[in-house]
This record gives C-alpha cells, structure tokens and sequence, in this order.
C-alpha cells in the first residue's frame, strides 16, 4: 500500500506526496504527458532529442546538472512512446534544490543553439549504438511500421530515420516546449523524508506562477482493426535466425489488459513458463524465447519473439509457437498455473515497494492513467482474473488475421570465421 | 509579494552522518557463516548463498559458471521443472550469478512463504547432480548466446581488454565457444561437492528477518548439511598483463567504434583506494565528469564515456570506456588523454572539487535505498577483507582530500603512455 496526498495548483500542476521517513532522500518525479505519439510524422524522434535538450541550461540556470550535483544529487529521464518522464534523488534536506531546477526549466528553457548541435550528435550516436551498430538492433524500426499503419506507434522513439534528428531546428523546439511543456500538462510527485505541508509550500513557491498555457488536446488518428496477416523477411549480418510474431491488442486503460499481462506471464514468465519448458528444454526448437506486451496508452502490441536452435527451419518454430497459442484457445488453463503467475504479480508488487523512486514513477503514471490510487488496487486486479477471461483474451488475440510475422534471417556468410557487424539500414 | 529569485540557488546542507546497518552474526555449526540485516517495512527477505570460486584452471575456464547456473537444472529428487513450478508458484525468485570471485545462488521471497521455498535451495545446494540432457541444452543455447555477443563490439572490447590485464586467470581468460564442448557432468558433480560445502558459505539475510526467519534458516541449514568433501582450493594463480599495449581489432562497416583504456590497479583494500575514487569521479565517474562533460555534452561525439575502477579479491583494473562515432575514433582518445594528462599538470579547482565531494556523499546516502543496499555496502568491504572503518575513512577522505593530493595522485597512478589502449571497430 504507497499512501499519498494529492492537490492541484491554480495553473493546472497536478501535486502528489508520498511521505515515507525511512529514507533521508527525496525524490522529484515529473510526467510530462508527451511521448514519440505526439510528434509529426516528418519530424519523428523529436520527443526524445527535446528530452536531452532539457538539459540544455533553463531561462535562469545556465546549467541543470551541475548545481544538482553540488547538493549531493542525481537525476535521469527517460522518452517512451506515450511520456517523458524525468526524476531527481537527493539527500532530503535539500529538497528545494529540486524544485528550483524543475520549475525553472518548466519556465521556460535557454533555446541555445550550442546544446542544439551537440544534442543532435549525442542523440545519433545512440541512435547508432542501439539500433544500428547492434546484431538485431533495427527490429524495432521494422516490427513497428507492420504492425501499426495509421497510429504513430509505427515509429520508434529513437525515430524514425536519423535524418529527422539531423534536421531539427530550433523553432521546432521552441514550438514543441510551449505544445507540450506546461503546469497542465505534467505531474509532480514528490516521495521521501518529506512532509506535504512542506511539498505544498514549495510547489506554489516554485510552480505557482508559471502560466497555465494552452492545453493540448490529443487527437490522434487511431490504428484500424487488422483484417490481413502481415509478414516481412529481412536478411542482416546476425549469427542466428530470429523471428518475431507480433499481435495488435488492447489499450492499457482496457480491462482486458489484466489477463492479457497474465497470458505473457504463462507463456514467458520465469523457467516454469510454457514457452521455456516446452520449446526450450523439452522440444529443444529455440535456444531462447519470450512473450511480453507493450501495455501502450493506446492499442497495443502482444510480442514473440525466438531464435530457433541452428538448424531448426523456421517454419517448424513458427509452428510451435502457434501451437502453444492454440492450446491457450482451446484448453482452460489450469487454475494451479493461473494461481503461479497471479502469485509472482503480487510478490512483483510488493518488492517494487522497497523503492522510493519505483513508488514515486508508479504515482505519476497511474496518476495520468486516471487516479494514483488505482496503482493500490492493481493486484486485486490481477488476482481476479479467471481462466474462462485468459480463454476469451487468447481467443481475441491469437488469429493469424491479426499477426504480423518478422523473419529476421542470418546473413550466410562465405566461410568467413568472423562474420562482420550489420551494416545501417538507411 | 517579492518577486521570486530564480537565479540563486536556495541554500543547501551537507551531508553530515550517514548511518550503515551493521549485520548480526552468526556461525552454524557446520561453520557456514550467517549475517543477519532485519529491518524494513515489507514482509519478504532476500537471501544470499555466497561461495568462493575454486582456483582457476585455463584448460576449464567454464567451469565455475557452469556449475553455478547447472545449480537450477535438477537434483536426485527434482528435475528441473519442478525446482521451477516450486519457486513460480510461490512467486519467488531464485537467482544464480557467478561473479569472478565468488559463485552465488540467491532466493527472494515473502516470509510467508519461506517455508515452502527454503527447502529448495537447501536441495539445490546440496544435491545437485548436472543431468547430462540439461546439461546439453545448456552448451548450445549458451554457445548462440556467446555469438551473439561476439557481434558486439563493447563486449569484445572488454573480453580484450581484461585478457590484456588480468591474463590468463579467471579474470581476464575469456571462454570461446568451443570451451563449451569439454564440460562434462563428472567434472562438475566433483566441483560442486567441493566448491558448494558449509565451510566455503556465506549466508546473508536482508529485509523482515526476526527470529522465525533466522531460526528457519539456521534449522534448515544445520540439519545434515556436512562438510564432506576435501575442503576446495580457493587461492588463484598470480595476474601477468599482456606486454602489447595497443589492441585494434578492425570491423569493416562499424559506425561505431568500443574503446577502453585502462591499466592493472590496485584493489579496495589499498589506502589509496577512497582518495583515487574521488580523482576518478572527477575524470569520469558522474554525469558532469570531465569525459562527459568534453567529449559528450561539448564535442558531442558519443552518447556515453565513463571511467571507473574494479577491484577484485586478487587483481584490481582502472578503465575509461565508451563506443565513439567511428569517424572521431581518434579524436575522442586524444581528448582522452588530454584529460588525463590535464589532471597530472593543472590543480581542480575548488570548485568542482567541492561538487565533487558533495555529489559522492550525496550518493553514497542515496545508494542506501533499502535494507537490501546495507546489506550489499557490507558485502563490498567483507570481501575486501574489510570492515566498516572503510567507510568512515571513505566519507573522510571525500570531505576532506585537497586539490595538491588528488594531482599527486593522478601524477603517481595515471601514466596515458604505458595505458592499454582497446578499440573494436575503426580507427
């Protein structure tokens, strides 16, 4: 159970508090509700390349970090394709620190054409070490544009093509921060040795006077129920086939997505999981295989994804994962095993509860889910699912109408000993 | 209303008394060795099994790994499936890492259920027979794993770069996958009886562990778990590096290029070690270090560039690395060097200095999140052969160490010329 205490500043901030005076730190949580979904089809990327610049330097503080630094704390932020999502961890007694950064850059930012550039470069070489100079690293750029036509889900958060990176100009920025950047759009959560009097007096210190700003309201063009299955080959430098088999399911708001979460548990959670027993150590057809969901705002992707043993054609592993699907079709999972995955959510709970900063993300974000406290029922929610709900999900889920299958296929190589790195794909 | 200063910092305070758990300890019987960290809000426990790896043999340099992850895949009464279905079912977690110096089997659970889960690491621990099907598996799902790997070239700098400096000894000897093929279930079984006894054991105990708990381990773990085999060796050969310096391995068509930098080092236990972790904050161990601050947040030229120190039980490394654009490959080491070379010559100012100080205790208090972390700051200094001294000193040395000292140090431990210089990619 994380309590909490919650208001709203007059500009539309979202307030939560989370008292907990075991720790001498404090945490600063704050959820701008804008994520990769938001951005413009010919400038993709953007969302997080604006979460670098943040760091940038604010209208009154040339420099985030440093300052940070000195009262002995630590911050990161992370870009998905629904939030943006950015934390500081420091010693308590210097709580205000925090919230003197955050609400400057909040302010407004320094726009330097400096931090453009060299933000730029920082963000194409990551866009380089994950995606490209890696075995495997694109198939995120390849899965996402076959599952999702319509919805902007078909790109990355990295982006789509590093030229939209290398194109960004200043103007956009500006333009995106006043878009997406404002008190009504953000939650605030602060968790730690403090008190909410306190974290009240601060946030309308600090907070209290910036604008509210125009409120952004989302409009995005949904994705289309899938009537065809969908398939691409790709062949890379990589030293294994892998195949990836990719299902459109519900949004996170849905209730469905409770066994949906469940039916990844059965299939791929931990090494009493069907997938690994089966395919892994009985039939001996993948050296590694998994199962998980995106859990996006919108409609989201149930993911498989194995590489078969060498020598196993791929066709007998894509069969086999099928028929670990049907079987959830067509037989009731046994309630022993409904129990299993129902009893590692709840000690998953409970454990995510030794964090302060896992407690302060998980309130922002069940916050813009619709209400913080929905995060203390979530369990209850997971224990209640039956086997006749994973049966109907699996049913609604599992049709070859609603797939989209990614071979990615190893590059036969002339009897070179060393096979070399995969190349850029664009 | 007075208008909002924006621009000062609001004041701050230092971070005056940090406060570490310290264990409770026991000895069982048997002469495992049992420390005990109770406090904490949630009803679990995390617990540790803790062995010392035997001496390293090149001809086998798989073996301790092996034997530590073969640990999960069957006993003379369960198969590997059901050691599985038991720990899932109790929404438990039970984890095998090999570290290079110690082997460890970890269990995760509510107290709740320790009964029930309990009783499977004891089976594990002592009964564990490496069934030859499982053990086949094993050898090829590992063997795709390690050529996959193989493609990367951060992973293949640091296999480089540790084969540089540690040798051929279980730190710097990296396996191959043909290594795979010589493992064999004999071989392990006789490992395993004489690495996994009571007398090569440290358990530790973190989170809601009253006396129920500790009585539950202590049965559980005094009753028929003997020490019956020839006690293992744990000493390891001595570390020779490698006499060539410069290692370039070239990878046609990389955008990248994997770079370390590095040199032997000395370990935890040194009195240098607390001040030369402060120079190496400086130089790369925080976001505003002086390699982010120069070659990624102003040239721009990677998305990362860290530095830090390892210290083993018998060797010890310091190491600078990053993946670089490979068109800047070579300016990015130059500027490498030039930070290096800076901190040899020119005084930090007090100014960095005293953020400096002030973010390593700022960490330090951070990284002290759960019962959990006190646990682990324990285990950093009692396999150092440490005691919690260090820590005071530690906190001292962060407060207190001057500009003068710190370029003394850099001038004493920092040779750029006689470093090893890794690069995986194009140069």
């Amino acid at each position: 159970m994380v309590k909490f205490n919650r208001f709203t500043l007059d500009n539309g901030l979202r307030v939560l508090v989370h008292e907990d005076n075991t720790t001498p730190m404090a945490v600063l949580n704050i959820l701008y509700d804008v994520g990769a979904r938001d951005e413009d089809a010919e400038r993709t990327g953007f969302a997080h390349l604006f979460e670098h610049l943040m760091f940038g330097g604010s209208v009154n503080i040339p420099n985030y970090d440093g300052p940070l630094q000195r009262v002995g704390g630590e911050n990161n932020a992370f870009t998905s394709n629904d939030i943006t999502n950015y934390y500081i961890t420091l010693p308590s007694a210097n709580v205000e620190t925090a919230f003197w950064l955050e609400s400057d850059r909040m302010l407004n930012l320094a726009f330097s054409e400096k931090s453009l550039e060299v933000q730029r470069n920082v963000v194409i070489e990551e866009f380089k070490q994950r995606y490209l100079n890696q075995p495997y690293g694109d198939i995120w750029l390849k899965l996402r544009p076959l599952v999702y036509k319509t919805h902007p889900y078909r790109w990355a958060t990295i982006g789509q093509t590093i030229k939209h990176i290398e194109d960004a100009k200043i103007e956009d920025v500006k333009a995106f921060f006043k878009k997406h950047y404002n008190p009504q759009n953000a939650i605030l959560v602060v968790g730690g040795d403090v008190t909410t009097e306190q974290v009240k007096k601060l946030a309308e210190k600090w907070f209290g006077n910036i604008p509210a700003g125009e409120k952004y309201v989302r409009n995005l063009p949904p994705e289309s129920v899938q009537h065809e299955e969908r398939r691409e080959t790709t062949t890379g430098k990589v030293p294994l086939n892998d195949i990836y088999i990719a299902f459109q399911t519900c949004d996170r708001g849905d209730t469905a997505y409770y066994p949906t979460e469940l039916i990844s548990d059965i299939l791929s959670r931990g090494n009493s999981s069907r997938l690994y027993k089966n395919l892994v150590k009985d039939k001996q057809l993948f050296s590694e295989v998994h199962a998980y969901i995106t859990g996006s705002l919108d409609k989201g992707m149930f993911v498989l994804q194995g590489k078969p043993v060498q020598g196993v054609d791929m066709d007998t592993a894509e069969q086999a994962l099928w028929a670990e699907l049907e079987k959830l079709k067509n037989e009731d999972v046994p309630l022993d095993e409904l129990t299993k995955v129902q009893n590692k959510t709840e000690s998953t709970m409970v454990f995510s509860e030794m964090s302060l900063l896992d407690k302060a993300m998980n309130l922002a974000y069940y916050e813009l889910l619709g209400d913080a406290n929905e995060f203390n029922h979530e369990t209850a929610k997971f224990l209640a699912v039956t086997p006749a709900q994973i049966k109907e999900q699996a049913l609604a889920i599992f049709r070859k109408e609603n797939s989209s299958t990614l071979i990615y296929l190893a590059e036969q190589t002339d009897g070179v000993d060393e096979p070399e790195l995969s190349e850029a794909e664009n | 209303m007075t208008e909002l200063d924006r621009k000062t910092p609001p004041p701050f305070n230092g971070v005056e008394n940090i406060n570490l758990i310290h264990p409770e300890k026991l000895t069982l019987d048997n002469g495992a060795k049992l420390f005990i960290f109770n406090s904490g809000e949630q009803d679990l426990v995390r617990i540790e099994f803790i062995f010392s790896n035997l001496r390293f043999d090149p001809a086998k340099p798989l073996m301790n790994v092996a034997v530590n992850t073969l640990l999960n895949d069957g006993t003379t009464t369960m198969t590997a499936a059901q050691i599985a279905d038991k720990i899932d079912f109790y929404g438990a977690f039970l984890q095998f890492d090999y570290g290079y110096d110690n082997s460890q089997v970890t269990l995760y659970t509510l107290t709740k259920h320790l009964n029930a889960t309990l009783p499977v690491v004891k089976e594990v621990l002592t009964d564990s027979i490496f069934p030859g099907k499982e053990l086949a598996t094993y050898k090829r799902n590992q063997q795709q794993k390690l050529q996959v790997s193989l493609q990367k070239n951060d992973f293949v700098a640091r296999r480089l770069f540790n084969e540089a400096i540690f040798g051929d000894t279980i730190y710097g000897k990296a396996a191959l996958p043909e290594d795979f093929q010589s493992l064999n279930s004999d071989d392990m079984l006789q490992h395993f009886k004489q690495m996994y006894q009571p007398a090569n054991c440290t358990i530790i105990v973190a989170g809601k562990a009253g006396v129920e708990v500790v009585a539950a381990l202590t049965n559980t773990f005094e009753d028929d778990w003997n020490n019956t085999a020839a006690e293992g060796d744990i000493t390891q050969p001595d570390v020779t590096s490698a006499e060539e310096r410069f290692i370039y391995k070239e990878k046609a068509g990389a955008l990248q290029s994997a770079i370390r930098i590095g040199m032997p080092f000395i370990k935890r236990s040194h009195a240098d070690f607390p001040a030369l972790q402060v120079l190496n904050t400086v130089l790369g161990g925080y976001f505003g270090s002086r390699l982010m601050s120069n070659i990624r947040e102003d040239k721009g030229y990677t998305y990362g560039i860290g530095s830090g120190m390892t210290s083993f039980k018998h060797a010890g490394s310091f190491f600078i690395a990053s993946e670089v654009g490979a068109d800047v490959c070579k300016a990015a080491i130059a500027e490498v060097e030039k930070e290096i070379n800076q901190l040899k010559t020119e005084l930090i100012p007090e100014d960095e200095l005293s953020l400096v100080r002030n973010f390593m205790l700022g960490s330090l208090l951070g990284s002290l999140e759960n019962v959990m972390s006190h646990a682990d700051k324990f285990k950093s200094i009692y396999f150092s052969g440490l005691d919690y001294h260090y820590y005071e000193r530690y906190a001292e040395t962060v407060k207190n160490i001057t500009a003068q000292d710190l370029k003394a140090l850099a001038k004493k431990y920092y040779d750029f010329e006689n470093f090893y210089t890794v690069i995986v990619g194009k140069y």
